[in-house]
């Protein structure tokens, strides 16, 4: 059994509430930074841990701790990024959903570390039920003195809150994140200034994912060293993956970072193989926004070394033949789904979430939908298909925020392996009426009607 | 671009009060405004699951906010209704890793049995079906949102069972 | 600070931004700017079309910055290089903002009152391409009414959120704002009311595009057949500086006074604006000037035009004697046979 961090404790029976999740040890690394540590020692372990943001980016969580603003006399703000949309991603939900006070206990001990002593945790709208289990545990956890004026007697004070959004993937973008906490649309903001410097109500903020910070308490009653030797290299410590698509067993896994993709897949400790006898085809393996990879490049890179589920080993050959670990949002794609119409699909989810502010993102990833929609649905020509990689090539870079990146990528990576599958439906319409064409016909059984 | 056809009550009830009252505590004194989004859930759940504009601007005057600034909050997030729609809302998630579990068939199967496009509402407004994206369940599609919680791995026999169970009362829409 | 634009070099206040930089310098080197407003707070960085390239960061960090920067919203640091007109890959960004920006643009020149004096006309001159690769179906959004001054034209606004700053910031309560979202984000009171705050109607003059136009001027005439005045009275609201826009002896439009990068050098009130159409009302100050290259401007009555000679003229529009013939009806003798037929 891989060492499990975060998941080591959740099948205990009614770890959901304070008594036992307190009676398995919960909050003691509030007591212990809070009475052995100064603020400054947390970060520093948090730092030597090389814990990676887990909400997709990968950022340094310590480093991006040592940004805040600590000159300024403002009041300052720990904000967890808890609006988990990235299509492919549950895990923080399963997180906050089973053991809430794993998330609440790590709020408190980052807090005392960037002496916020105002913090919230944003949740996405739609976990409406998760919203009321977190504001229940909160209760808890002010009954038992955990939170309020002058915790454990050591003067520090913290008041944590959880805020719903209100249905916008957006929102998952800190700035945006920060306006939604606002009372505001949910409009990412212009950086610089970068919200360790001017955040939410203008005072220096640290926005953080939740599994990201649901890692803190382990690091604080361990070592940062301690984590630093899970995972390899710079892929330090476990990491939550959220499997899902044609796999025999979809849900939430902690893997030690390393593992192979293979293992993974294939192994009944993960997602124990594809659901039936169809063939993998692809693999998406951080989310809808990074690159999808041909059956070819997913156990194997282009250099025939095994693919690892580390950040290195995932975007190891860039985007020509790589992709990217991301949020961990790992969707399997067998030989039934057809990839134009899976572009399509991710491009109205795209479509659909831009906020609209600014020119490429608004106006480009409605085109992208309209475009691949005529391709899927057999009304398109080849110079759509051109058309479609100049369009993704314009957005890309040119918007506020990754947003329109994330909408670029899919369809970029789509057309650079499976671009035989977009000809497909220019040059057979009649085939690809049904949207289950390729249940009946598979795309390997078709191919030769293109080099014709 | 607002819906004048329908009338709603507008009443603030001292429960409803209460919580809102809750909410705002949750925010420093100065910054009622952070509460919107919250105080914008209650309030729909309260008044039949939709948002009338005299009831945005009751919200606004209650956080001392103006219209407009309610108006533009509503009308960018999803999840709030500008009309009314029905008492029991089935939102089917229809992205990719849904979509290749049968996400479509299953709402198909859902309007063709409510008698619905999608995105109708019944003519008793009894029941909407509506497509939605992403909702964070990916590994149990396919799936649908009721109310404030989730109904997962959803075959057509669970979809006849919830409808039954919509129709007999027996389901609960919100945590409260 | 020193900062250099396309070569030229400048010596600039902390916390100037490359645009501003650029402005200073003057000339080609100057991106367009659809957004961005120095007079309004908080605008900018949303069109995208005055990307730039950073190839040297600057003199402590010369590192190039991997992205295009918004240039309005972008602080110039001591040292720093930007190339403007000068980088390839600036051009191309700034042509696909242009095509992004008209792809549901309706294209309605011909019938809108801003045209002649039009960010996006210009934009589209300089940038635009010529062919067009949008094949779906224009959005359009539904008419709203939002009182007697100003008229909404959804469909042609670029949400440059300029008016909904000039709400925000010379009025005491913003009725409108972005509702929506995506490419369904619109300018909108969301219950049809009227915009009436005495400084609402500065909302059309920093309207980039003909989204927002003057009520009292709609379809009265285009923009290059009026000669501009400024102008000035003693009002007790504002600064009562203007430029009237006239026909014969009629003011057919008043607006406050732009300068060469269009934008307003003061704001002015409702009642200067659609109040006094008599002149009367006003002291006529001279003709008002064009600094900047603008379609309006290849009209411009201040400064000297040649005559337009058409060398194909007596070839073409005279046409061959024995063509004449061919086309002439009254040559061809009418018969009672023929009125048989």
């Amino acid at each position: 059994m891989a060492t499990k961090i975060l998941l080591d404790k959740i099948d205990i029976p009614g770890i959901k509430s304070y008594e036992v999740y307190r009676q398995n040890g919960g909050y003691a690394s509030v007591e212990k930074a809070l009475k052995t540590m100064t603020p400054d020692d947390v970060t520093e372990q948090v730092k030597a841990s090389g814990l990676r943001g887990r909400g997709g980016a990968g950022f340094p969580v310590g480093l991006k701790w040592s940004f805040i603003d600590k000159k300024s006399g403002k009041p300052r703000h720990l904000v967890c990024n808890a609006d988990e949309s990235e299509p492919g991603t549950f895990k923080d939900r399963y997180l906050m959903e089973h053991i809430p006070h794993l998330l609440i206990e790590g709020m408190i001990t980052a807090s005392y570390a960037l002496g916020a002593n105002l913090s919230y945790i944003y949740i996405r709208g739609e976990y409406m039920w998760v919203f009321k289990t977190l504001e229940r545990a909160i209760k808890e956890a002010y009954a038992a003195g955990w939170l309020g004026k002058n915790i454990l007697g050591s003067g520090f004070d913290l008041d944590l809150h959880v805020h719903c959004g209100a249905g916008a993937y957006i929102c998952g973008e800190e700035t945006a994140l920060i306006e939604s906490l606002e009372g505001k649309r949910g409009n990412p903001r212009i950086k610089p200034p970068f919200p360790a410097v001017s955040g939410l109500w203008g005072n220096p903020t640290v926005v953080n994912n939740v599994e990201s910070i649901s890692n803190v308490p382990w690091i604080v009653m361990n070592s940062g060293e301690d984590y630093s030797k899970l995972g390899l290299g710079r892929s330090a410590g476990t990491k939550l993956i959220s499997a899902s698509g044609h796999i025999r067993k979809p849900g939430v896994y902690e893997i030690e970072m390393g593992i192979t993709v293979d293992e993974f897949i294939n192994s009944d400790e993960y997602c124990g193989g594809m659901m039936d006898d169809r063939p993998l085809k692809a693999l998406v393996p951080g989310g809808s926004s990074v690159p999808i990879l041909p059956a070819h490049l997913i156990y194997k890179t282009a250099n025939g070394e095994d693919r690892l589920m580390t950040y290195e080993s995932l975007s190891d050959g860039g985007f020509e033949t790589g992709s990217m670990l991301g949020s961990g949002g790992f969707i399997v794609y067998n030989d039934t789904a057809c990839i134009v119409r899976n572009t399509w699909n991710f491009a109205r989810f795209y479509a659909h979430e831009s906020c609209g502010q600014c020119s490429p993102c608004r106006e480009g990833t409605g085109w992208l939908e309209k475009v691949l929609y005529r391709i899927e649905t057999g009304q398109g020509t080849m110079d759509d298909i051109d058309l479609l990689w100049n369009i993704q090539s314009n957005i890309e870079g040119n918007t506020i925020c990754p947003l329109g990146d994330a909408a670029a990528w899919p369809v970029a990576a789509a057309l650079r392996h499976f671009r035989e599958e977009f000809e497909y439906h220019v040059l057979y319409p009649e085939k690809v009426k049904d949207r289950n064409h390729f249940v009946k016909e598979p795309f390997e059984n078709v191919k030769h009607l293109i080099n014709k | 671009m607002e819906t004048k056809k329908y009338k709603q009550n507008i009443d603030i009830t001292p429960a409803l009060q209460e919580r809102i009252n809750e909410l705002l505590s949750h925010y420093p004194a100065d910054k009622k405004k952070s509460a919107l989004l919250p105080v914008l859930h209650e309030v729909q759940d309260a008044h039949d699951n939709w948002l009338s504009a005299e009831l945005m601007d009751k919200v606004a005057e209650i956080l001392e906010i103006t219209p407009i600034e309610v108006y533009e909050v509503v009308t960018f997030y999803t999840m709030y209704n500008q009309k009314p729609m029905g008492k029991y809302m089935f939102e089917f998630c229809l992205t990719s890793c849904c979509g290749i579990r049968g996400a479509d068939d299953m709402m198909e199967y859902a309007c063709e049995k409510l008698g619905i496009q999608p995105g109708g509402t019944t003519e008793d407004g009894m029941f909407s079906v509506v497509g939605v994206q992403c909702l964070g369940a990916c590994g149990y599609a396919p799936m649908m949102q009721l109310g404030d919680f989730y109904k997962e791995h959803l075959t057509k026999e669970k979809i006849d069972q919830i409808i039954d169970d919509c129709k007999s009362g027996k389901v609960i829409l919100h945590d409260k | 600070m020193k900062v250099t634009i396309d070569g030229h070099e400048i010596e600039v206040e902390p916390g100037t931004t490359i645009l501003q930089a650029a402005r200073m310098i003057g000339g080609e080197s100057v991106p367009p700017a659809m957004c961005y407003y120095s007079k309004l707070e908080g605008t900018g960085g949303k069109c995208r079309a005055c990307l730039v390239e950073v190839s040297k960061g600057s003199e402590a960090d010369p590192r190039p910055m991997p992205k295009l920067m918004a240039s309005c919203k972008t602080g110039v640091m001591d040292g720093m290089e930007v190339k403007s007109i000068s980088s390839p890959r600036v051009l191309e960004a700034r042509k696909s903002v242009t095509e992004f920006l008209l792809i549901n643009h309706p294209l309605d020149c011909p019938i809108c009152d801003q045209a002649g004096e039009c960010d996006l006309q210009n934009l589209a001159f300089q940038h635009g391409k010529s062919q067009k690769r949008y094949k779906e179906e224009k959005r359009t959004f539904e008419p709203e009414d939002i009182g007697p001054n100003i008229q909404l034209h959804m469909n042609r606004c670029i949400l440059c959120y300029r008016c909904v700053k000039t709400a925000e910031q010379l009025t005491d309560k913003r009725v409108h704002g972005v509702c929506g979202r995506g490419e369904h984000a619109q300018i909108s009171t969301y219950i049809s009311a009227a915009i009436d705050n005495e400084f609402s109607g500065n909302m059309i003059d920093v309207c980039p595009v003909g989204a927002l136009t003057d009520k009292t001027f709609r379809f009265k005439s285009r923009v290059w057949f009026n000669k501009p005045y400024n102008a000035h009275r003693n009002c007790p609201t504002c600064s009562g500086k203007v430029t009237l826009w006239m026909f014969g002896e009629e003011i057919q439009r008043v607006t406050a006074r732009k300068d060469e990068f269009h934008e307003v050098e003061e704001f002015i009130c409702n009642d200067c604006r659609f109040d006094h159409k008599d002149p009367k009302d006003w002291v006529i100050e001279g003709p008002r000037k064009f600094e900047k290259f603008s379609v309006i401007n290849q009209n411009n009555y201040t400064k000297k035009l040649d005559k337009v000679v058409l060398n194909t003229e007596e070839h073409i529009l005279a046409g061959r004697e024995q063509d004449r013939k061919k086309i002439s009806m009254k040559d061809i003798p009418y018969t009672e046979h023929e009125s048989k037929e």
